[in-house]
């Protein structure tokens, strides 16, 4: 004989999202406790692709850790390049030939267009939109290739040296890149905004759904879209000008919405602002190496640096002790979406699981980015 | 008075005057210290470093007991926390945890933070309840170097397994 079940009004119970779920976009888990449909609480639980990155940078020389950076966020791997080159040459005093640094730019750009079209394709699939992702990779493989061509991969790359760049680059991909910037322009419009961003499905689905408040994000160290999304001008490539940005002329969107929506808006935006920093900078390429001479073995003085890159994600920050020695001593790296997706528990409390996962995918998470 | 003069200024406040003093008048051998070496044996205060060259404007090494102060005073301050990280000096017989500070400002003011503990006794109070962004931070640290943050509200494993008995970070942990 069965007893009947009496479910209490305020009884919660504990629902496990991922670690194998699609919508995690790799493995992460949150534990959730909900009342109903509804999220009492939610705790993220990190750690499924810990590679211990760091331990493997104190035991092996400087260059031998480039290879590991494109591994940790493997959409936008060139601006892992890019941070862990800047700081290394600011420990080291190296020079880095202007082209190189244009050259730099250019490519970092590009793969952070590529970044924005997998998150845009990913984000959309989450809400139950396939035809988008078609779209967004049709394009997306346009900047693989382009990249492939003078990198030598199409993913995790390991492009960038200390003092330049791996490889120069040629007038087909130039035109290539001309080609696409035209290409994108004119499918901005019609395919990404028509179609998607004007729907109101969407906007039913993202408007007004997951508010984070700008005191949220300074407490909890949001950077990036994230934080753009909620009003605050903050934009690593402006307020801590590196490279080559000073010398180009872009515009740093903000929203004031603090919702998925304005997020959404800010990376579809920033998508144009990086189209016009690869178009100045093609214009602006000068002659040049693209090597400087830098010694086989980098013994940098001892001391404490840091060095900040604006990743698709946010700002990346690499701290390096050094002692004097060949390998670093000790590289923390401070990955954007670790701090982005520590507020997610706070957030998510009271929502609904379906508006969670949309906020979730506003996030844009790269879990092998959180857990290194 | 920029950004980094009024943090520098807000910041001497809770390091004791005659202590100040002495950094005053010492200043330009520190910051050729700074420049040298890793100068963790430098005195406790706040000093300014060149930013082109080690990407912080300010460095402030404080006892592990001042840490919440100074969290405090740049949390007033409307700083944001970067990221927690912790240093082995194994031939010093400590750990070291730098605190990487910045606000979302043009007027850029990038601050580090750093207290030394006994390697024997890690434990250094936690910043969390004035900082929330800290308690992954500091979780993490914990999780690497086994550095205990005194009153987390939840000091357990984050990205290692949770049975878990190393601290792989440490420069004696062979595996």
């Amino acid at each position: 004989m069965t007893l009947p079940v009496e479910l209490r009004h305020d009884e919660t119970f504990v629902l496990n999202l991922g670690p194998q779920h699609p919508a995690t976009h790799g493995v992460l888990r949150v534990k959730l406790t909900m009342d109903g449909e509804y999220i009492v609480k939610a705790e993220p639980v990190l750690g499924y692709v810990h590679r211990m990155h760091e331990k493997l940078a104190e035991v092996a020389p400087y260059a031998q850790f480039m290879p590991n950076t494109a591994r940790m966020d493997y959409l936008h791997a060139l601006a892992f390049n890019h941070g862990y080159a800047l700081v290394v040459e600011k420990a080291a005093g190296i020079e880095v030939p202007e082209r190189a640094e244009y050259i730099r730019v250019i490519t970092v750009e590009l793969n952070r267009i590529a970044s924005h079209l997998l998150w845009w394709a990913a984000f959309l699939l989450d809400l139950g939109g396939f035809t988008p992702l078609l779209y967004a990779f049709d394009d997306r493989e346009h900047v693989i290739d382009l990249l492939e061509r003078i990198t030598g991969s199409r993913l995790t790359y390991c492009y960038m040296r200390f003092g330049g760049v791996y490889n120069d680059i040629d007038d087909e991909f130039i035109t290539g890149t001309r080609d696409f910037i035209k290409r994108l322009r004119s499918r901005m419009p019609s395919l990404y905004h028509d179609l998607v961003t004007h729907n109101i499905i969407l906007i039913k689905r993202i408007k007004d759904i997951g508010f984070i408040s700008a005191e949220q994000c300074r407490k909890y160290g949001a950077t990036g879209p994230v934080a753009r999304g909620s009003g605050i001008d903050y934009d690593v490539r402006k307020n801590e000008p590196f490279s080559v940005y000073p010398e180009l002329d872009f515009d740093v969107p903000v929203y004031d919405e603090c919702d998925s929506m304005a997020r959404y808006m800010v990376r579809m935006d920033e998508m144009e602002q990086s189209l016009r920093i690869i178009e100045q900078a093609l214009d602006k390429l000068p002659d040049g190496p693209v090597q400087a001479k830098v010694p086989k073995i980098l013994k940098p003085e001892a001391g404490y640096y840091y060095s900040a890159v604006e990743t698709a994600r946010g700002s990346l920050g690499h701290r390096l002790v050094s002692d004097g020695g060949k390998n670093p001593y000790k590289l923390k790296l401070r990955s954007p979406t670790f701090s982005n997706l520590s507020l997610f528990g706070e957030v998510a409390e009271g929502m609904l699981l379906a508006d969670a996962l949309a906020f979730m995918g506003s996030l844009d998470l790269v879990i092998p980015e959180i857990d290194r | 008075m920029n950004r980094v003069e009024q943090t520098k200024a807000a910041l001497e406040a809770i390091f004791p005057v005659e202590e100040q003093e002495q950094n005053e008048s010492t200043q330009v051998a520190a910051e050729e210290a700074v420049e040298n070496e890793p100068s963790i044996e430098r005195q406790t205060g706040v000093i300014t470093t060149p930013f082109e060259k080690h990407g912080s404007h300010l460095d402030v090494l404080c006892e592990p007991s001042q840490v919440v102060d100074i969290a405090v005073i740049l949390d007033e301050n409307d700083f944001f926390l970067e990221s927690i990280a912790g240093v082995d000096w194994l031939k010093k017989e400590q750990l070291e945890i730098v605190y990487d500070y910045a606000r979302y400002d043009h007027d850029q003011c990038r601050v580090t933070v750093r207290a030394s503990v006994p390697r024997s006794k890690p434990v250094v109070p936690t910043i969390s309840l004035v900082i929330p962004g800290a308690n992954w931070h500091e979780r993490e640290t914990f999780d690497f170097y086994g550095i205990i943050f005194e009153g987390h509200p939840d000091l357990t494993r984050i990205l290692l397994p949770e049975d878990a008995d190393f601290f792989p970070l440490l420069k004696d942990y062979m595996p």
